[in-house]
């Protein structure tokens, strides 16, 4: 029972390092790509995390919405935005100046 | 930190920001940890009520029965978060790219399990963990896969069935409710005997609904009719 | 029943470095990324305040609350990110007007 409650104890904290490093990372990230990635990886282990709380049709919810839309949407917003950015210069380049 | 907050803020500001956050954050912990071990909670008086909930899950009872109108409301919510997107512009002119086999060949095998297992999700979710959210979430995901393997059939459908699928279920809720206040007097207060098959309407037609307007989302915009 | 309390915190110490996040960064991006960050720590505060003595079963209603919040939180994010493409689109920056604070 005791080796039952450190393993519990070495799973959850863990558990909320892992948590804590890949906020951190993907919050300080320089590169916008790699910091919706571990943004995704942050919602999967938040999952993990909402299993640990006994709560798991948010672990569910999380792992459909939090991580896997919330991704998805932000990696199409970033390749959009670049598109756009890319057409921009393409414009102020040639010269054409159409906004 | 990257260099462009360092550039922002001067060393002093900088400072003073993260002393007010620490702070923040260590009133914060004092009230958290402050709180008593024990709390009583709701979670006995949901446990009396359940018998006449009509499914044995409580988050669904709360979700669906005791708390039905915050549901409702979050429908409005969804709905109203995919018209400030649609007001904004046109959904972007996706470049011709012929998608991978791989992905080809994944999406005729996923989609269909996906759409089985949302219909598995709604149904499980009256005993077991699962529900409308998790359901319209698979189906979403099914949808952007669509999306993304080039198929524009969604895109190019014409304009009021999908617009009927989005507002089914806003409308499914709103109906029930309101039957129900001519029926008993009181907004969404499901007779016991009903309360069952009535959750079991509202979330397929929520499931159906929240499926699609969650993949309109990614969509980015208004889909144009072919023009 | 600590380890509960150990989620607790780790739910105020994401709300904290994501509003820091939310504050430093100019990129709007940025700022929506540590939104949700922020909104993960308070539905981990929420959640684990609710669960009870490890034999019961743990409060129903906060998980509908967390429930109904990421749904919200998701599509507050898919309108903020629509309303960035717009901005730059209209002005062609992604980034808020830089000020210089002494």
């Amino acid at each position: 029972m005791e080796t039952m409650m450190a393993l519990q104890w070495v799973l959850d904290g863990t558990l909320v390092l892992a948590l804590l490093w890949l906020a951190w990372r993907a919050l300080s990230s320089p590169d916008l790509f790699t910091a919706i990635i571990l943004f995704i990886a942050f919602g999967l282990m938040m999952a993990l995390a909402w299993v640990r709380l006994q709560a798991p049709d948010i672990a569910l919810a999380e792992a459909a919405i939090g991580a896997g839309l919330t991704g998805a949407l932000l990696l199409a917003a970033l390749a959009r935005s670049n598109d756009l950015a890319d057409r921009i210069n393409d414009d102020q380049t040639t010269g054409t100046g159409k906004k | 930190m990257n260099s462009v907050a360092r550039s922002r803020f001067s060393l002093l500001f900088r400072l003073m920001l993260l002393l007010l956050l620490l702070t923040l954050a260590g009133g914060l912990a004092y009230a958290v940890l402050s709180l008593p071990d024990q709390t009583v909670g709701l979670s006995d008086r949901v446990a009396a009520n359940m018998e006449t909930s009509g499914v044995s899950n409580p988050v669904t009872a709360v979700l669906l029965n005791f708390r039905a109108y915050d549901t409702l409301l979050e429908m409005a919510v969804l709905l109203v978060a995919l018209l400030g997107v649609w007001s904004l512009g046109s959904a972007a002119v996706h470049r011709r790219v012929d998608p991978e086999p791989v992905l080809l060949f994944l999406v005729g095998v996923l989609v269909p399990m996906m759409i089985l297992m949302a219909g598995y999700l709604l149904w499980v979710g009256a005993a077991a963990p699962g529900g409308a959210f998790q359901a319209g979430s698979v189906l979403a995901a099914a949808g952007i896969l669509l999306l993304l393997s080039g198929k524009h059939f969604p895109v190019r459908l014409p304009g009021w069935p999908l617009r009927l699928v989005l507002v089914l279920g806003l409308g499914a809720f709103v109906a029930v409710g309101v039957t129900l206040v001519f029926a008993n007097g009181m907004l969404l207060q499901y007779p016991p005997g009903l309360a069952g098959g009535l959750i079991l309407f509202i979330e397929a037609a929520a499931t159906l609904s929240i499926g699609v307007t969650l993949a309109a989302l990614f969509l980015g915009g208004r889909p144009d009719p072919e023009a | 029943m600590n380890s509960i309390l150990l989620y607790a915190l780790l739910g105020v110490v994401l709300f904290t470095l994501g509003l820091h996040a939310l504050i430093v960064h100019a990129h709007l991006l940025r700022k929506i990324l540590a939104i949700n960050v922020m909104g993960s720590g308070v539905f981990l505060v929420l959640v684990a305040l609710g669960v009870r003595a490890p034999g019961a079963p743990p409060d129903p209603v906060p998980h509908a609350m967390v429930i109904t919040g990421i749904v919200v939180a998701v599509s507050a994010t898919a309108l903020a990110l629509a309303l960035l493409l717009r901005m730059q689109a209209k002005t062609g920056r992604t980034r808020l007007p830089v000020e210089r604070l002494e």
